[in-house]
């Protein structure tokens, strides 16, 4: 089975509120808030983690729960939000341009 | 404002996070406009470098929307640079310009950094009229060009028409003018004193008949009657709400790095050179003055018939002397809106009619004048 990688989509705009994530699409400025595993997506989502990864180290660590349920369930997220144009999504690695401190917060 | 923004915001002003911040890069411009609040003389503004950092300190507290302005922004030649290291910090980023320096490669670059809109001061759609205000023969034609050359990268652009005594009448014209181009179109008809406190600018903003007119155009504020309609009496619930989100989820920050609760609001809090951004905005012992006065704490405006419905602006009210204190200005409004005065306007022909007029007594023989 092919892995799934994620990265942020530089067109949006982002800031965490308490803790919670909001994006504003950079294709129609709808705002969106991400719920605490789609959160984990986001801050995680660099281009060159595969999903499968992301699931495994924090989300079923985080919520304990099991690990190919929840991998169904972020991959589903991830394209739902792909659809937004909130990440992208690829079965290759994503190419970053060169970190930014600003891209954590 | 949609339903989602206004519920961030209210988590915002419980969290105390500055959410929408507006920093002016430059107070320099291309333009005279006759109404303009600004000196544009350049008394040391923030190097690139003051401004990067300001802009990390700014993602760190919490900011979203960062409205970059002026000034004219495109006057400062690091403004890409600035653009550039806001996108990477992932502000959601508004423009507010004179778009005279936009042409198709400052186009391709906004567009490139993805900014949220592009906000563009268009006075008039008649050349003589809007040329008359900037004071710069040919600018409408360059800031319409402008706003072509950003629409054809698919851009969101925002007309801004603020309205005064030599444009009262041009507004349905500027109107159609952004249907034409097919974008948005804000009316303002507040002309602001001078940062200093200089008032004499007012004297070009609209009479009350002229603000009666548009109040009761519907193409502008939809069902007249009941946009002119007098508010109910207020509730407790009302009288213990915030005036507007100065200070609350709103700051400024002009180009030498001072530090203010709204640009309309120039009550100094801190300066960014001195103390960190958010150090001054939690800290400040102005900035928490502000944030603790509630509608039942104003001292001519609680009892106001306008309270629940007017647009006071705390600004305008402390640029009269007095931030707890009416804006004469929005109390004009109220009282074009509706027919009724307000409680300061009552006030001030009470004072009046109550002026004891002294004369001089007639000069008698002997006795020097």
């Amino acid at each position: 089975m092919s892995r799934l990688y994620v990265a942020r989509n530089p067109r949006v705009a982002a800031r965490s509120l308490d803790g919670e994530m909001m994006i504003m699409s950079g294709r129609d400025s709808t705002l969106f808030t991400l719920n605490k595993t789609a959160t984990i997506i986001w801050q995680n989502a660099d281009g060159a983690t595969p999903l499968d990864e992301i699931v495994e180290r924090r989300i079923c660590v985080e919520f304990d729960v099991e690990r190919n349920a929840a991998l169904e369930d972020a991959e589903s997220l991830a394209r739902e939000l792909a659809g937004h144009e909130i990440l992208q999504i690829s079965e290759e690695p994503i190419p970053q341009r060169k970190p930014n401190v600003g891209e954590s917060r | 404002m949609s339903d989602l923004l206004a519920e961030m915001t209210a988590r915002a002003q419980e969290l105390n996070i500055p959410l929408s911040v507006q920093l002016d890069l430059t107070y320099r411009c291309n333009e005279r406009c006759v109404h303009c609040y600004l000196d544009h003389n350049d008394h040391g503004e923030m190097t690139t470098a003051e401004i990067k950092q300001l802009l990390d300190q700014m993602a760190d507290a919490g900011v979203f929307i960062l409205t970059l302005s002026g000034g004219e922004i495109f006057l400062r030649k690091d403004f890409f640079e600035i653009l550039e290291h806001a996108r990477r910090l992932m502000f959601c980023v508004k423009l507010k310009t004179n778009a005279v320096l936009i042409r198709e490669r400052e186009a391709r670059r906004i567009r490139d950094l993805h900014v949220e809109s592009i906000q563009i001061s268009i006075y008039s759609h008649r050349p003589e009229v809007h040329d008359a205000i900037t004071l710069i023969p040919g600018s409408l034609k360059r800031s319409l060009d402008a706003i072509r050359f950003l629409k054809s990268q698919g851009l969101k652009v925002i007309i801004a028409n603020v309205l005064m005594t030599q444009n009262a009448q041009d507004y349905p014209g500027v109107r159609a003018l952004a249907a034409e181009l097919g974008i948005e179109c804000t009316l303002d008809p507040t002309i602001t004193p001078m940062m200093d406190g200089d008032r004499s600018v007012l004297g070009l903003g609209v009479d009350r008949e002229a603000l009666r007119q548009v109040f009761r155009d519907p193409s502008l504020v939809g069902d007249v009657d009941e946009f002119c309609a007098i508010a109910a009496p207020p509730g407790e619930d009302v009288l213990e709400a915030t005036p507007c989100s100065a200070g609350h989820t709103t700051a400024y920050v002009s180009p030498y790095g001072d530090v203010y609760p709204c640009v309309q609001f120039p009550l100094p809090t801190g300066n960014v050179r001195q103390q960190r951004f958010l150090d001054i905005w939690q800290h400040s012992e102005q900035m928490n003055d502000v944030r603790s006065i509630r509608l039942k704490d104003l001292t001519t405006c609680t009892g106001c018939t306008h309270v629940s419905s007017c647009t006071r602006c705390p600004g305008l009210a402390y640029l009269e002397g007095n931030m707890r204190g009416p804006s004469s200005q929005d109390c004009e409004k109220s009282f074009a809106r509706t027919g009724v005065p307000s409680a300061n306007m009552l006030s001030k022909k009470r004072a009046a009619a109550n002026l004891v007029q002294i004369r001089a007594l007639p000069a008698m023989a002997g006795v020097p004048a």
